[in-house]
């Protein structure tokens, strides 16, 4: 006859073994990696030329259409800085820039445009406040959102120090930039550099030692956005201005 | 001794619920975690693949080239030479795909060159710009800009070697 030790006995075994096996399970059966592309050889970012920056807004526009940004929501935008010699700057970004700057800028104002999205910080406050692991810095250095792992608690909409992260009333999950991974990891550019006419956006592979960036940053002075927060940027800015947050 | 045992028999329950209660947790958490979630990291590795799957939108400028390769001369040798295909024409992966289905539109010359040649101080000085209301007085730019070169040659370019 079986004692209640036994049961335990027997029971805690059988328990035990099982979740061995489901583990075991877990670290096997793990989806195959794709085909081509390897992560471990990319770490993306891009390179923001001020002086290029037309403000026509072809980025904002293409981002929307490749991405099926929701209207009112933006991916990308581009804000336009109206600077005086004393005093606070003056930022527009009329609708993110969608159909460019329809009336111009004061000619006897300093003035230029500053086109921003997600900087894909490899030390990312929004990826560090995430309290499920749905937003992360996958291995080939771009931040992503698990939309089916989100739970929409807007942790890192608050924690993004550039205010580049929105929920999307769609799906209710966090939404950004992706830096149009699924365009990237197939040997295309994202959607805002295939159309920015002046090339003001080039997207950059710091990773690949043939990639032009290399050269352009021993030659020149680039920056990037809120340096103090520390939180690594990989959207570099040549010729940025001081008024610029 | 004896006595000693009797006492430690007593410890064997709470164990034995521990233990069993470990094992419910283990089973549970390899039931609902996702099976990739740690591949790479605190996420779930098959994220990536799934965000990969979105299809495209924009062809790019190398697919337009490999039929187009005629237009796509001129541009290279003119002054849009930076301006790639889509960038005017709008996201076309669907007549790449299918050219004869999907049959894009001519783009609106009036809105569409604007954007990015009308007069604005905070534009690059390098920059050709103009007031289209006195530049054109209120011609389509098409009438004399050829929009893959636009460029319009002068006596003054064949001088200074420019024509482009």
């Amino acid at each position: 006859m079986m004692t209640r030790r036994d049961l335990f006995r027997i029971g805690g075994k059988m328990l035990v073994l099982a979740s061995v096996g489901a583990t075991l399970e877990e670290i096997t059966g793990a989806a195959p990696a794709s085909e081509a592309y390897k992560m471990a050889d990319h770490w993306w970012g891009m390179l923001i030329d001020i002086d290029k920056c037309i403000g026509c807004g072809n980025c904002v526009r293409a981002c929307s259409k490749e991405n099926n940004v929701p209207n009112g929501y933006f991916r990308t935008w581009v804000e336009r800085y109206e600077v005086p010699e004393e005093g606070q700057p003056k930022v527009e970004s009329p609708d993110g820039a969608m159909n460019g700057f329809p009336l111009p800028a004061p000619a006897n104002v300093k003035s230029f445009f500053v086109p921003k999205l997600c900087n894909h910080c490899a030390d990312s406050p929004c990826v560090q406040v995430c309290p499920v692991g749905a937003t992360f810095l996958s291995p080939d250095g771009v931040v992503l959102v698990d939309q089916t792992y989100c739970l929409g608690c807007r942790y890192c909409v608050q924690a993004c120090p550039y205010g580049c992260r929105f929920l999307n009333p769609e799906t209710n999950t966090a939404d950004k930039c992706t830096l149009c991974y699924h365009r990237i990891t197939q040997g295309l550019t994202t959607a805002c550099c295939e159309n920015c006419p002046t090339g003001a956006r080039q997207l950059v592979d710091f990773k690949n030692p043939k990639d032009p960036i290399h050269e352009f940053l021993r030659h020149n002075k680039v920056q990037v956005l809120k340096p103090y927060m520390a939180t690594e940027p990989k959207v570099k800015y040549h010729d940025l201005d001081g008024a610029v947050r | 001794m004896r006595r000693f045992l009797q006492d430690w028999a007593h410890l064997l329950l709470p164990a034995g619920v521990l233990i069993a209660g470990l094992g419910v947790f283990l089973v549970i958490r390899a039931a609902v975690v996702p099976k990739s979630f740690g591949e790479y990291g605190h996420y779930r590795g098959a994220a990536l693949e799934m965000i990969r799957q979105k299809p495209v939108s924009y062809a790019g400028q190398d697919m337009c080239v490999m039929c187009h390769d005629d237009q796509a001369k001129v541009k290279a040798a003119g002054k849009h030479a930076t301006v790639h295909c889509e960038a005017c024409h709008g996201p076309l992966a669907k007549h790449a795909e299918d050219p004869a289905a999907n049959v894009p539109k001519l783009p609106d010359v009036a809105v569409l060159c604007k954007r990015c040649h009308e007069q604005d101080p905070a534009k690059p000085s390098w920059f050709p710009q103009v007031v289209t209301a006195e530049h054109s007085g209120g011609m389509k730019c098409t009438e004399c800009h050829q929009p893959h070169s636009p460029h319009i040659a002068t006596e003054a370019d064949a001088g200074s070697g420019r024509g482009k």
